[in-house]
Parts: C-alpha cells; structure tokens; sequence
C-alpha cells in the first residue's frame, strides 16, 4: 500500500508545531498503525532526522499508553478500538492519513504525538480507592456481592485510562474516566463507606485540573476501548447530588 | 569471595515464615519517617511495596518508565491469580499448592519459598477484595474460581481475562492513597540509570527524567527493584515495547548475582510473526487449548487451505505424542512439540512458522454459540489483528517469549547479594524454578510487595537509623553519576548508520535460534561469538539523531546496549547446565523420543553469576537445592 501521512510534529510545549508530510510507499495491510509509525521512524533515523516521538507499550490495548488522533478521531476510525490494535487493512492503497496528539488544554503537549496524562493520576489521588491498608483485610468470601453487581463493577474497572473519551469530547470532558472510576467503587460493598467523600474530591479534581463538562454529546462511549458506558456519568451526578445535598 | 547465603529460617516447613516474622527486628513508627526506601517499578510487586511501606510510615520514592504508574505490564496478565482458598472443597491446601509449583518447576526452586508463596496466597485474594478488585463470582455472591494450567484443583482466581488489569489498579490505587498522603512521592517516565552503593551497602538510584532529560540522584537506606522480566530480550515476545533488564542488570554489574538467566518460559499459544515489521507477538490465552486441538499436515509441501486438508493427512502431534495430556500438555512441552514440527518443516501459514489451533470439532460438537461465549473476546481480538474468522478456519499460532524465571539472585528476605538492595516479582529469580505455572506470577509479584517485604525489609532498616539521612553529595553519587552521563553521551557519540532496533532484532534472532525452546553446546558457543560481535558492531554503527533531551532512541539504545551483555550470560547460563530441566532444554540430554532428561545429581542448584567485566567469561557461583519435604520425581505427560 501506499500511504501519505501527515503528521504533527512539535519541538515542546513553547515551540509552535505544525503539520509534516511523509509518503511511505510500501506499506502492509497487516502491519498494525504502530508498526506502520516504527517504519516511518526507521526510516527518519536512517536520514539522521528525528523520529516521531509517540507513547505506546503494552501493544495489546490493555495498557492505554498509546493513542493519537487519526483522521480526527480518537484511536482511528474503528469504534471501540486502541490505536495500537488498529491494523493498516483499514485504509486503502493510496490514503492520505492525519495524525494528530490527543488535543486538551489538561493534556499538555511534550513532544509531537506525547501528551502529558497525570492528570488522570491525581483525580485517582483524590479519592478513586479504598482505604484498605495492606494486612487487615477480611476474609474475602464474608461479604457476598451479587453476581450482576460484582460483573457491573467490573464493566466500570476495566478502564484503561487512554484519555480518548477526553480527546473526542468537544468540550474536553473527563467526565467518563472520572465516573467510571466513581461507579466502580460505589457499586461494592468495600467502596461504599467512602463514597460522598469521594465523588466531592474526585469531581473537585477533575474540574481543578482544567477538563470541562459534560453537555452529554455520547461521543466518549463511541471510542471507549473498554465501551464504558456514559450511564457511568449519570451515576456519577446522581452520586454527587446526594453527597452534596443530603 | 561470595557466599551464597538464602538465609532459609530454621524449623519445619510450616514454623519457618511465621518463626522469621515473630523474632525480625523491627521500626518503631516514630523511627519510620527518618528511613527512605527506593522503589524501582510499579507494576504489582513495586506498586504493592511502594504502598505497603508508605502506609507503615517509611518515605518512599517510586519509579516508572511509563507515563503512569497504572501501565507497568502486570497490567497485561490476563489468565488469573492461584490461592488456596479450598472455595471449592475440592482438597486444596497449601502443601497442595506448595508441592504442584515445586513440581511445575521441574524440582529447581527452593522449598521454604515456595511453601510461603503458598501460605501468602490465600490472603492476598482477601486484600484484593478489599481494594474493590471485581474478582468473578457465582450467582451466591461468593467468589468463583477455575482450574488453570493441568492441576487437578480449582485454585484460580480470575476478574474476566483482565486479571493482571484489576490486581494492578487495586495496588496502583494503593499507591495513589499514599501518594496524597505525602508517604511516596512518585516518578513517572523516570528510568534508572545505575545503582549508588555505599561502603558495600545499596544507598540510592542515579534516575533520568524521560520527558526532560535531566539526571537525578535519589537517595534512600534501602533500594527495592521491581522492574519486571527481561523476555523483550528476544524482541519479538508477548511483552510490552518498554519491558527492560537495565535497572537488574546495572545493579548486577555493582555486584549483584544473576540467576538462572536462561530460563525464560516460551508460551505456545501466541500470535505467529507475519512479516519483518512486527513488532510484537500477542499472546492468545492459554484457555483456548481446552477446547482446540494442535495440528500440523502430515506432508511438508502441503498447499491445501487448511479445510480442505483431510482428516489422513493431518497430525495431531500433541495428541499422539503425550496421549494422557494431549493439548493440554504444560507449556514448555506444547512450545518445544510445536518447534519440532516447525524446524523439520511442517509449519503453516506464509512464513511456514505456525501450527494450526482447530476449534471445528468443538463447533460441531459444542455449538458455535457456546464456543463464542467461552472465548468470544479471543476470537474477535485473534480477527483483529489477522483479519481472520477463526470459527471458519483453525487458527495459526506459535511459540512466543514470555516470562523471565530467572532473575537477580535473592535470599529468604528478598535481598540481593548488595546489602539493602532487593529484588521483588518477575526481576528476580525467586518461585518457579525452571518453569512457571499459570497464575502464579501475578500471585508471585503481589505476595512478593503486599506481604514478604513490608516484613523483612524492615528487619534490614532497624540497623540503619543509626546512619542519619542519605546525603545525595557523597562521592559515590557523583562518580555514578558521571559514569551515567558517560555512557549516554557514548551511545549518543556513536553517530553510525543503524537504529538500535536493528540490533535488537538481530539479538533477538540469535537467542531465539541458539538459546531458546531449545539449546546446544555448538549452538549457545556460536552464539557467544555472534553476541559478541553484535556488540562491536552496536558501539561501532549504532545512530540515535537528536540529543539528551525527549530521546526514545537514546531510551532504546541505553536499554539494548544491556541486553547485548545480558544475552551472552544467558547463553553461558544454559551452556554450563548440561541437563535438560523445565523451558530448558539441551539437545544433548534427552531421551531416544525427544523428552528432557533432568539430572539431580550434578545440577541440583541455582547457578548464581557474578560480574566479571565486559566480554569476559562471568564467575559462577552455585546455591544447592535441599529437597526434604519433597522427592523429585520425572515430570512425564505421556
């Protein structure tokens, strides 16, 4: 396949970046995106030009390292899908592809497609755990947990923590990542006992941090790798009203 | 000159872990917040330490590569987590447990470990629920367990095929509690670059901040490493692009012992390499082999699409090889069967480097639906990423790189031969002897941070408040320091023509060929000569464009330059040991059909390898292994 990317290359934060085109001409259809960015970055090396800098690890889509903008959409333009399990069949011989870092005023800027997710970790900091210190532990099977509670807490775990919901929100809305945390947690037994404390301190966090709010457009669940549902934010606001108000 | 110690407390079996926690010295809580702890990793056994020892009061500082701390690889495990819990009354108890790892791993581990692993397991599933990890459950509302790996219990406690995912964010949220409580402060995209000893004793890190390039010193009264298994040494391998040896292998070039380096666990069912770009070979849970069976096509030059291969002409090699097992053979049997029909040339697909996986027999039988229900998210991950519908046709998978056995050497206390310096999950050489059993390694790293060294770390620091704060200013953190910045400014000055990935490969191909699923004299001596000269070839051609600064190629070449020295220890490793033992296997040592042939008599130790310089044949140093609860027996599938 031949492919014409256009990339956004940026120095750091202060520099101005700007969009680079690159043609790669001999691209497979089962190479996965990643792949494809190893190959161009190859290639940069060989010519002594910096390669593109972009997070990625685990490849596998467990992880939530990787993730840019393809085509403006988060991910790419499978729904549901991590960039790295996004596989170059997708396109056709002959596509012009943009690739773009996950854009929010929370998420700064490092370097080219690397963008700066801590954010993530301190609305976790805030809150998004339970209080059981290492040793004092019950014994696990004294509290039973419903079947269809313990597998609705779990939908809400399984969060990688990519960001995309954030970066395919116009308003850069962390609302999905925050709730679903909140909803993990307020589903069970063992994060009942904290749970006003901390859907205040982790929703204070998340708008500390600079994200925006939810005008409830879906667009987060569409590119969820893990689809968490948007219901989570309902829960959420719910969780919040009746902490702040009763 | 070294003496092996382990340290093994005195006692019956069951009397030694509880007899070593109730006379270890102690620090009073007042005392606590005067010692600093150093953790390397935040997977699961660097995440639960981290947290466990700033819960107690020690100030802790934790390191990570990634951009947070929730992406260390634990993340990826995906099978479960063993306990004997006897949920299912089934007869599990910890001798149970304790005697099917010590077996699982071919009779080369120790046993007073292994029993501890055992004895933790139980309560580290009560921790985990306590953190809210959303462990699988029946409709009672109790928890639900299944049976991994070919023991005869069901001991495995799974949350879906996430489980490594749930484990790591019940400690990285852990981790978070203490870090807004001001007890850890955390590093992110921070690597370590070396090990500061002081006066012999481990006393701090010398770090490079990732985003920024910067060199920092960290000092601390105690050093842990958690920094995972090294299986990306082959390159292609189930782990993540980042997984590494630098932090071990620095601190075992300041004088800790290395062991059994050779030992990595090849998976049998991973995703097969399809062209020379790839990156990465996925691992396809081990679960599908409990309704799929393993093929090949009886003839080498074999060009039917695999549908329209007859029943006569295929061979279910597994089935007919270790008939009482079949495809449920343990893993280091299924890879190596699978190598064997490989290399005599009856692989599939287009590089002819796969067997086939076939589920059409369990479709018929079963139902399609009830195949898709068991493992409909495998099936729809295996499309993804081939493009192909694996109801319709069987689907094409080999052995993989996948878990590090061994690692730095480490005593009952987890510490290294470097006083105050320890070892804790996959980097150290610790549980599974000569080959893992499934779920034992997120068990392993979670016992290893939430209950081992939280109780002998301690018994190490009680002697150390005496000595005051660790002052950064020492000499030896200056002098590593500029050894640190030496070798990044050589990597940089190179200035050649070939990225580092190149040399990664091209070690990667080595290994895999020489010092893999199986081993020669001839074979692991060559490869000495190659890694040798791979690495001439790496400090004389490497190319890293741009500076000090946001490198990931400067990342990459400081990480393969360690695995250009590791390799060839490996590969001395598996030289010296003139057996055939669990993922080792040496051509030589084997039976007229091709099964290993262990040898109790001479090799019934861990060899631990001292550093002896760059290019030099490394020092081995031998711990015996006492059997006295259990008798070795030959492990047989057939």
């Amino acid at each position: 396949m031949q492919i014409r990317l256009k990339i956004w290359r940026q120095e750091n934060r202060a520099k101005q970046g700007r969009l680079v085109d690159y043609d790669l001409p001999n691209v497979e259809p089962d190479m996965s995106f990643l792949e494809m960015l190893d190959m161009l970055n190859e290639r940069l090396v060989r010519q002594r030009e910096r390669p593109v800098e972009f997070d990625h690890d685990c490849r596998e889509g467990i992880c939530g390292q990787c993730g840019v903008m393809i085509n403006g959409r988060a991910h790419g333009p499978l729904p549901n899908t991590t960039t790295c399990q996004l596989h170059m069949r997708t396109f056709k011989d002959g596509d012009t592809i943009y690739v773009e870092p996950f854009r929010a005023a929370a998420f700064p800027i490092k370097r080219d497609l690397k963008v700066d997710r801590s954010a993530f970790d301190r609305i976790v900091q805030a809150g998004g755990y339970t209080s059981a210190s290492t040793g004092g532990a019950p014994e696990a099977n004294s509290i039973p947990i419903r079947h269809d509670v313990a597998e609705a807490a779990f939908d809400a775990a399984a969060c990688i923590g990519c960001g995309a919901c954030v970066a395919t929100c116009k308003n850069s809305s962390a609302a999905l990542f925050t709730s679903a945390k909140i909803t993990h947690l307020a589903l069970l037994p063992q994060g009942q006992i904290e749970t006003r404390r901390r859907v205040r301190q982790m929703v204070l966090q998340t708008d500390k941090e600079g994200f925006g709010h939810c005008s409830n457009t879906e667009a987060c669940q569409v590119e969820c790798p893990q689809q968490i549902s948007v219901l989570y934010i309902a829960r959420m606001n719910w969780e919040y009203n009746r902490a702040v108000f009763y | 000159m070294i003496t092996l110690d382990a340290k093994i407390p005195d006692g019956p079996l069951e009397q030694k872990w509880i007899g070593y926690r109730s006379t270890a010295k102690l620090v009073s809580p007042a005392n606590r917040k005067q010692l600093q702890v150093v953790v390397v990793g935040t997977g699961l056994a660097g995440s639960s330490v981290a947290a466990s020892l700033g819960e107690m009061g020690y100030q802790v500082t934790c390191f990570c590569f990634q951009d947070s701390a929730r992406r260390a690889h634990s993340v990826a495990a995906q099978g479960g987590v063993n306990a004997c819990k006897n949920y299912k009354n089934d007869g599990d108890t910890v001798f149970r447990m304790f005697y099917d790892t010590i077996k699982g791993g071919d009779f080369r581990s120790r046993e007073a470990n292994v029993y501890r692993l055992a004895e933790c397991s139980a309560n580290l599933i009560d921790q985990a629920v306590a953190q809210g990890v959303p462990f699988a459950r029946e409709y009672s509302g109790y928890l639900s367990n299944r049976s991994f790996g070919g023991v005869q219990v069901s001991r495995t406690f799974y949350a879906r095929g996430q489980t490594g995912q749930q484990l790591l964010l019940g400690a990285y949220q852990a981790l978070m509690r203490q870090v807004a409580a001001g007890t850890v402060t955390l590093f992110p995209r921070h690597e370590m670059l070396d090990l500061v000893t002081i006066e012999g004793k481990a006393r701090g890190i010398i770090v490079r901040n990732m985003d920024n390039g910067a060199v920092e010193r960290h000092g601390g009264h105690a050093v842990v490493l958690a920094s995972g298994g090294f299986g990306k040494i082959y390159y292609l391998s189930t782990l993540a692009m980042g997984c590494n040896a630098s932090a071990i292998w620095r601190a075992h070039k300041r004088g800790a012992l290395f062991a059994n380096p050779s030992w990595t666990q090849i998976h049998p069912t991973c995703l097969p390499q399809s062209g020379d770009y790839q990156s990465k070979l996925t691992l396809m849970s081990e679960s599908l082999r409990n309704d799929g069976r393993i093929w090949v096509p009886k003839n080498r030059d074999e060009h039917r699409a695999p549908n329209n291969i007859p029943e006569s002409d295929r061979d279910y090699y597994l089935e007919r090889r270790y008939p009482a097992f079949g495809n449920l053979s343990p893993r280091d049997i299924s890879s190596r069967a699978a190598k064997e029909r490989i290399d005599a040339g009856y692989g599939v697909g287009a590089l002819k480097n796969a067997v086939y996986l076939d589920f059409s027999r369990a479709i018929a039988e079963q139902g399609k639906q009830r195949i898709e229900e068991k493992y409909g998210n495998l099936f729809s991950m295996y499309q993804k990423i081939t493009g192909v519908d694996a109801y319709e046709e069987p689907m094409r998978i080999s052995p993989a790189a996948h878990f590090s056995m061994g690692g730095l050497w480490v005593d009952y206390e987890l510490m290294t031969t470097i006083p105050g310096l320890y070892a804790l999950g996959e980097a150290n050489f610790a549980d599974h002897g000569a080959n893992r059993l499934g779920a034992n390694s997120l068990l392993q790293a979670c016992v290893d941070g939430y209950f081992i060294a939280p109780a002998t770390i301690p018994n190490y620091l009680a002697n150390e408040i005496k000595s005051g704060p660790v002052s950064v200013d020492h000499p030896a953190f200056a002098e590593t320091e500029e050894a640190a910045l030496r070798q990044l400014q050589q990597l940089l000055g190179i200035q050649g023509t070939a990225p580092s990935d190149h040399f990664h490969k091209a070690l990667g191909t080595i290994l895999y060929d020489k010092c893999g699923l199986s081993r020669s004299r001839a074979g692991l001596e060559e490869a000495i000569t190659q890694i040798r000269s791979l690495r001439d070839r790496f400090y004389a051609d490497l190319l890293i464009p741009g500076g000090p600064d946001l490198n990931s190629e400067l990342e990459k070449a400081g990480r393969i330059a360690d695995y250009l020295e590791l390799g060839e220890l490996m590969c001395y490793d598996a030289l010296t040991r003139e057996e055939s033992c669990g993922a080792h296997f040496r051509e030589e040592h084997q039976t007229p059909d091709g099964e290993a042939v262990r040898n109790d008599r001479d090799f019934a130790f861990t060899s631990a390898w001292e550093w002896t310089g760059i290019g030099q044949e490394p020092a081995l140093h031998r711990e015996p292994l006492h059997f006295d609860y259990v008798t070795p027996t030959v492990r047989s599938y057939k």
